[in-house]
């Protein structure tokens, strides 16, 4: 790596650190600025000791801006988010850090899916240019573009299990495993499909394609040796996207599939108005995002010696 | 160097004679920009078909409500003295109660469900109607947002440069490794109760404050692509040779940005916008899925493909899952096909 290379990926690390400060700011805050206070939802009556003691208990009786730097202290020093008002005395990281293990598990493995049965897809397509094959893939990918992840995840469950009975329509065990593994899988491995054919049609139009085809280069050599690697840049740079998408998607194979995860923590905390999981788990999903944002990047860079500093 | 075959006789140049004119093939008529790209979309047989499609769902999202025998929020067997009749629940498409086939007999007309009815007996198909009709206006007004936040930041940007530039598109940056769908659901969570308190009473009631926060989300979120967008336009096609070109034939800055920057800007800022929609539609139908969109009675794609399988029976009756769902999948195919054909045929730079 030069040292304009690590100039740049400095520059980046600094621009992910200000984005993530940036969404814990703007999550405190914006929970501070909800009328109302968290103790006092429908239902609850508390007497005015007791929602002192409370408030003392969570740091709430100090003033806003010195609970900001505690709150932003203890993220940093503790990865510490505070506890759930919700999930008595469970701390906010635990929860996380539970709903993460089970998710974590479905989304890579959708995204290896994605990733290798899209690449495949969009490079045989690309060289079926205009044949069956071709259309066939980007007929199907383009349908897929457009079905969000609900309707896949519906109906493959209304068909494959609930009217088949192929699959079990929950479950722990791995068969319960992979209507939810499609249905996350779809969206993104048609979108990397289609992006692997255009950049590889792009890529084999160029001269020095040509040129080794006329130095008399075999055909899988130019393919795999000289154009695939070219091909799958701009792939690199739809990984953070993707992990977004994945992220996002879960919630709703979760919900759908009725699995655990983090997915339903963050919507059953929304509806629950349980500020400090809302914080907390929107702070670590943005954290991965833009973490994986980061290495794309600079993955980006480090195989393209083209791109320079603008 | 006098070689005649390089140099034009004088008498080239003197006006065309009558015998001419008419033997000279005629020259192709000029075609304006926007007439052309008008007529590579006419020709391409699946973005029109696509444009069709969204014309035909737009005008019955309009059109339907109004003539329309059922509506989205009453059930078709709520009778105003005997009350509710469950017979009216979980029809079948195109399926009667019984007191409709009675009526029947009775010679009266009755109209079909065409898509059957919900758990609470209102008409499906015009609940998807209406949903579709959410789901476009939801999609167009989100996109618009983006159209005139974006342009705008992305235009100062370009225009500027400098300081102002470098911390514009930094933002752009940080906001674009963000995970949107997350902070719309957090803003949707957390702005929900002071917008629903704002809105009360007035026609926006209806939509709910959701649905609001996923505009305001948009507007403080989704600008960046199109800011990059117009930004990068301009920056390009500042420094264009036929923009020198006008300069060194004397044309003010004026007569290059009316004829030369905005025409070439404004096909790819149409093309985005259109193709924004269909993300908009995306995120709104998600939110709604999981309870987080609309307001009920208000249906939208979403919430009705979430209510069908919490409410209905869908292994036997699959129909008020499926309806939804194909509504979205063709609405947002067909929005996505058109945006594609409007893409090749406005992009001058794709021009063959």
């Amino acid at each position: 790596m030069d040292v304009k290379t690590l100039w740049y990926v400095a520059k980046r690390l600094l621009l992910a650190a200000v984005t993530v400060l940036a969404v814990i700011t703007l999550t405190f805050f914006a929970a501070r600025a909800v009328p109302g206070n968290p103790f006092l939802r429908e239902g609850k009556a508390l007497s005015p000791e007791a929602l002192a003691a409370l408030e003392e208990k969570y740091g709430l009786d100090k003033p806003l801006g010195q609970q900001y730097l505690i709150y932003l202290k203890n993220i940093v020093t503790r990865f510490d988010f505070g506890t759930s008002l919700e999930q008595e005395e469970r701390p906010v990281t635990t929860i996380i850090a539970d709903g993460l293990q089970h998710s974590a598990r479905l989304g890579l493995v959708a995204a290896v899916i994605a990733v290798t049965v899209g690449i495949l897809l969009g490079a045989v397509a690309a060289l079926d240019r205009g044949g069956v094959w071709d259309r066939l893939i980007m007929v199907t990918t383009t349908a897929f573009v457009s079905l969000p992840a609900f309707v896949t995840g519906s109906v493959l469950l209304l068909f494959l299990s609930e009217r088949w009975r192929w699959f079990p329509a929950h479950g722990e065990t791995w068969q319960g495993q992979v209507l939810p593994v499609i249905t996350l899988a779809l969206y993104p491995l048609a979108t990397i499909a289609r992006l692997t054919r255009s950049s590889m049609l792009d890529v084999l139009g160029q001269d020095y394609i040509r040129t080794a085809r006329a130095k008399g280069v075999s055909k899988p050599k130019i393919l795999f040796g000289h154009a695939l690697k070219n091909a799958l840049l701009p792939v690199i740079t739809y990984l953070g996207p993707m992990l977004a998408y994945i992220i996002t998607g879960s919630l709703v194979v979760e919900r759908i599939f009725n699995l655990k995860g983090i997915g339903v923590e963050f919507v059953s905390s929304i509806t629950a108005r349980d500020y400090p999981l809302i914080m907390g788990t929107t702070t670590v999903l943005a954290m991965l995002v833009v973490l994986m944002t980061l290495v794309s990047d600079i993955l980006y860079r480090v195989i393209d010696p083209r791109i320079s500093l603008k | 160097m006098t070689d005649s075959s390089y140099s034009l006789p004088p008498e080239a140049f003197l006006p065309a004679s009558p015998t001419e004119k008419s033997v000279a093939p005629p020259p192709a008529p000029a075609v304006s920009f926007l007439r052309g790209g008008i007529q590579r979309l006419v020709k391409n047989k699946v973005a029109f078909a696509a444009f069709l499609v969204v014309a035909v769902m737009a005008l019955g999202s309009v059109v339907l409500p109004m003539v329309w025998p059922y509506t989205y929020d009453v059930s078709c067997g709520d009778h105003y003295f005997t009350g509710i009749d469950p017979d009216y629940n979980n029809l079948k498409p195109f399926q009667y109660a019984p007191a409709e086939e009675a009526q029947q007999r009775a010679g009266q007309f009755v109209m079909p469900h065409i898509m059957g009815t919900d758990h609470m007996g209102r008409d499906l198909f015009i609940r998807v109607v209406y949903g579709t009709r959410v789901s476009l206006a939801v999609g167009l007004f989100a996109s618009l947002v983006v159209l005139v936040v974006g342009t705008a930041l992305g235009a100062i940007a370009g225009y500027l440069g400098g300081k102002v530039d470098t911390v514009i598109m930094r933002v752009v940056d940080g906001i674009y490794s963000l995970p949107d769908t997350l902070i719309v659901l957090l803003l949707a969570a957390l702005f929900g109760e002071r917008l629903k308190a704002l809105i009360e009473d007035t026609p926006l009631e209806s939509i709910g404050a959701n649905i609001l926060s996923l505009f305001l989300v948009f507007a403080l979120l989704y600008w960046v692509s199109m800011a990059r967008l117009v930004r990068g336009q301009i920056l390009s096609l500042r420094e264009q040779e036929y923009v020198l070109a006008a300069k060194a034939a004397g044309a003010g800055s004026g007569w290059i940005i009316r004829r030369h920057l905005i025409p070439n800007c404004l096909s790819v800022m149409v093309v985005a916008t259109a193709l924004q929609i269909p993300g908009a539609i995306f995120t709104e139908s998600y939110l709604s899925f999981l309870g987080l969109g609309v307001n009920a009675p208000m249906p939208s794609l979403g919430s009705l493909a979430a209510d069908a399988r919490a409410d209905g029976n869908i292994a036997g009756n699959p129909w008020p899952l499926l309806f939804p769902a194909l509504t979205i999948g063709l609405l947002v195919l067909a929005l996505n096909l058109f945006g594609d054909g409007l893409r090749d045929a406005f992009d001058p730079k794709l021009k063959r």
